[in-house]
């Protein structure tokens, strides 16, 4: 399933109580999308502002509506860069409506409780990754002004870049703050498989045949039976019964027989778990 | 009932409800809000959070479902983000900031502070002892946009004007202000995060910010304005100023832990360093509100030296008591 291209991702997370939860760190590709998200919120929360003061002003009569349309500008845009983030991010869910929708959450590193501190160190330091470049970016000149900026904007890509250049994707304010962004986990609990595989006589697998597979080779057959792709059964369903020389049935079905033999294999390998042995997978000779 | 023989689907069977309570609980308190809980459901959240996790633990050791492992995984840890998310409410948030964290962040930086301070005073001094020995010295320091005719050509006349005449004439005062405020804090902010990149930004625009200061004072007090061009400065200038350097010392702090981090991984000395910048920070950004405040209305309104004077000097030394006053009894 996507375990196998989310693996790279996982990092161990011990809880006070001693459990390690195994969380998702949120991709750079998300996390972008997420403050665009947020961007465009902001900006569409002043021209809002701006609208309705302005309405609001022509109707009462009253001058200067030049002036009002200034200090909302200023006051609006200086607490929403520096206040938005670290409003929402010291609330429940621990994200912005950006972050929301994309479903991540910012978390402390160290598994603890995520102070509103670290909230606000890392999002000061947004600064220096966000607002500094885009300022370099627009701003002009020429000869040596150019070659400052010029510079100004290599220096500044070594912060803009720093996701992509550790392992836990750490942007630099998450780096201070102590902090990083997971994917929000969404728990589904699916129906048992080995429910659906019920011991039927017709299926009764001898202990030579469920000794060849390990722990692996289950959890790959479980993902295969979830999918259901109707292939992928009859090849597995092949490669199955080649390996434990079984005679295909008359009536037999691929998904009928891989669910009697996932039920089966999973009874054999966790009567063994029980008494100690994790065979890992079919080269475990444990 | 448990034709399969499977322990881990008996296992499944008999805790199933209790998950299925807490997934219910979650999808509440995250719709809502912690208060929307009644009092059994508070009473019985722990309780399921630590069933949940125990049923994890048990299903690793012993169930081979992965779906199932992968579904405690993912409750769990919603479970652990409420259980251990932000708990405090924002006015005891706030009330607890003023009263204790920011004093004792701002006390915790006294090195810094001090250092960033010299660095100001240095830029200040040198950039004095350069423009009243030379007078063409004052357009390096201070950029022609921001002098706005105060600059070594203009008449004694025109500087006296500049003191006491409203800045901007066609525009309000509170835009003034508010711009005066937003335009500083931001400056602060940066030279907080410039901090991060081993010290040396965020001590240059400290610096910077002196020779400005410095070259400004040599001009007016050539033309014998000195006295008048410090209450037009310090009424709001000793808020704003200290302001300043107290960002740039929880930038400092920063970098230099970064640099040097001690016994301490560099992780996690920038951790410890940024953690108590940010409270400092917070603070910052009050204080150069009220600087805006001083600078863009009381200034325009008091326009007697003397009192700017009195205003500067008593906002300084409120600044200085509530920080470094000696607090007893204080508990962390």
């Amino acid at each position: 399933m996507t375990e196998a291209i989310a693996e790279g991702s996982v990092r161990a997370l011990i809880t006070p109580e001693g459990v390690d939860l195994r969380v998702r760190l949120a991709p750079v590709s998300e996390r972008a999308l997420a403050l665009i998200t947020d961007l465009a919120v902001i900006a569409g929360i002043l021209v809002a502002l701006t609208f309705a003061t302005l309405g609001a002003m022509s109707a009462m009569n009253i001058e200067e509506p030049r002036a009002a349309a200034e200090i909302i500008w200023l006051l609006g845009f200086f607490l929403l860069r520096n206040f938005y983030f670290t409003l929402f991010e010291c609330g429940a869910r621990a994200a912005t409506p950006g972050k929301r929708l994309m479903g991540l959450r910012v978390v402390a590193r160290d598994g603890g409780v995520l102070s509103a501190d670290a909230v606000v160190a890392r999002n000061a330091m947004r600064e220096l990754e966000l607002y500094l470049p885009v300022s370099f970016l627009v701003s002009r000149g020429t000869e040596i002004d150019a070659w400052v900026i010029l510079s100004g904007i290599v220096w500044c890509g070594t912060f803009v870049l720093f996701p992509f250049f550790n392992r836990d994707k750490l942007r630099a304010g998450d780096l201070v703050a102590g902090t990083w962004v997971l994917k929000a986990p969404k728990p589904v609990l699916l129906p048992d498989l080995a429910e659906q595989g019920t011991a039927r006589a017709v299926f009764a697998f001898n202990a030579a045949q469920l000794g060849v597979y390990g722990v692996k080779e289950l959890q790959v057959l479980e993902s295969v039976l979830r999918t259901g792709e109707p292939s992928a059964l009859q090849a597995v369903a092949e490669r199955i019964r080649a390996k434990i020389n079984w005679l295909k049935g008359a009536t037999e079905e691929d998904g009928d027989f891989l669910n009697a033999y996932y039920a089966a294999l999973r009874r054999h390998l966790e009567h063994r778990l029980l008494f100690g042995t994790r065979k890992r997978d079919k080269h475990d000779r444990s | 009932m448990d034709e399969t023989g499977l322990r881990s689907l008996r296992f499944r069977r008999e805790r199933e409800e209790s998950w299925r309570h807490l997934e219910k609980l979650l999808a509440q308190v995250e719709r809502r809000s912690a208060r929307s809980l009644s009092d059994e459901d508070m009473v019985a959240f722990p309780a399921l959070y630590r069933a949940a996790l125990s049923s994890l633990s048990v299903a690793r050791a012993t169930s081979l479902d992965q779906a199932l492992i992968d579904y405690l995984e993912a409750l769990c840890a919603r479970a652990y983000f409420f259980v251990y998310g932000a708990r405090t409410t924002l006015i005891g948030r706030i009330e607890r900031f003023f009263a204790h964290d920011w004093p004792a962040a701002v006390r915790n930086l006294w090195r810094e502070t001090l250092v960033s301070g010299l660095i100001m005073l240095a830029g200040a001094i040198t950039a004095f002892a350069l423009v009243s020995a030379d007078a063409d010295w004052f357009s390096a320091f201070v950029p022609e946009a921001l002098a706005g005719g105060r600059d070594p050509t203009a008449t004694t006349q025109a500087l006296r004007e500049t003191l006491y005449a409203p800045a901007d004439a066609h525009s309000a005062l509170s835009v003034f202000a508010t711009f005066l405020f937003t335009h500083n804090a931001q400056i602060s902010i940066f030279a907080f995060a410039l901090g991060f990149a081993f010290c040396l930004p965020s001590a240059m625009l400290i610096a910077y910010n002196g020779c400005m200061l410095g070259a400004m004072i040599a001009l007016f007090a050539s033309h014998g304005l000195g006295f008048e061009f410090g209450g037009w400065v310090f009424i709001h200038g000793v808020t704003e100023l200290f302001a300043v350097t107290l960002a740039g010392a929880a930038g400092l702090r920063i970098g230099w832990s970064i640099a040097f981090p001690g016994d301490l991984t560099r992780v996690a000395a920038a951790e410890r360093a940024g953690r108590n910048g940010a409270v400092v920070m917070l603070g910052v950004v009050v204080m150069l509100f009220f600087a805006g405040l001083l600078e863009g209305v009381a200034r325009q309104l008091i326009t007697s030296d003397i009192v700017r004077w009195a205003i500067g000097l008593t906002t300084g030394v409120a600044w200085a008591l509530y920080f470094y006053r000696g607090r007893t009894g204080e508990v962390r």
